[in-house]
């Protein structure tokens, strides 16, 4: 179904139905995450990639126009890399373990030792909360200080915008 | 080594490829930005499905419970929404200042425009 829905998404030429696909594809992706048992991920993706992005993208889409132009020559070379990309990434998956696969190395590394010692040691029992905002602490600081940049940046894009058209006037 | 134990990683990377696809296959500015997002939650399943282990359960430890999936990828993908979801915002700013210099979000017209004023 999420393929179905990137394919149409691709095929689209009016922008506002790739927005609103964008949207089911996130809600889509939202549910595999839960059945992946990533319900933190899952929460959070249902929350930004279907809501926030959707609404950043609507308000990009005010300011633009809604139909995508047509252009002449066919995609053939951006297929063609596609889709050897997407070969030689499916030859590597055979050097991969298999999927559910408990002597897989992810497993067998620090993740048994963060479920075992995390809720004695931080006393909460979620442990991706456990490592996120104990262990990584540091981590999550470094990621406030990417989003804060990141609205830094959209604020003097966006106002120099503002003062020109004030100027104009 | 059968088809179902791998078909994760086949079904990431034909979302990937997707991805690719749109960013590179398409002109338009916001058209390219969705497939960006495409290809990153690709990116989020490839690293979220090798932790999942079938019978365990979301990694909230309680009674009753003993086979957890792993909690990690899940901690490094909770940042990588957040950091996608910042890019995304710059690259739309970004858009609606080329549309305002501009007049246009295609990006041959963009092109083109710059060609006809050296």
């Amino acid at each position: 179904m999420m393929l179905v829905t990137v394919a149409v998404l691709t095929r689209s030429r009016n922008l506002f139905a790739v927005v609103v696909l964008s949207s089911v594809y996130s809600f889509l992706m939202a549910t595999v995450l839960v059945a992946l048992d990533a319900v933190d991920v899952a929460m959070t993706e249902a929350a930004v990639g279907a809501g926030v992005s959707t609404v950043l993208l609507l308000g990009a889409l005010h300011l633009c126009r809604t139909e995508e132009a047509k252009h002449a020559q066919a995609p053939w070379l951006p297929l063609a890399m596609a889709v050897v990309t997407g070969g030689v990434l499916v030859y590597g998956t055979y050097g991969l373990p298999a999927f559910s696969d408990p002597q897989a190395p992810i497993h067998q590394h620090v993740a048994a030792r963060y479920l075992n010692d995390g809720p004695k040691e931080t006393g909460v029992p979620n442990v991706v909360t456990a490592v996120l905002a104990s262990y990584r602490g540091y981590d999550t600081l470094g990621e406030t200080i990417v989003v804060f940049t990141a609205g830094i940046g959209v604020v003097a894009l966006l106002r120099r915008r503002r003062q020109r058209s004030e100027g104009d006037r | 080594m059968n088809a179902a134990s791998h078909f994760s990683y086949w079904a990431t990377i034909c979302l990937m490829v997707m991805g690719l696809f749109i960013v590179m296959a398409r002109a338009n500015l916001i058209k390219k930005l969705v497939g960006l997002a495409i290809f990153q939650t690709s990116i989020y399943l490839l690293y979220i499905a090798p932790g999942k282990l079938i019978g365990g359960t979301a990694p909230i430890i309680a009674d009753g419970f003993s086979v957890y999936s792993n909690p990690l990828p899940h901690v490094l993908i909770l940042t990588a929404i957040v950091v996608g979801i910042a890019v995304l915002a710059l690259g739309l700013a970004l858009v609606v200042r080329i549309r305002e210099a501009y007049d246009s979000i295609e990006e041959d017209e963009i092109l083109a425009a710059e060609e006809r004023q050296p």
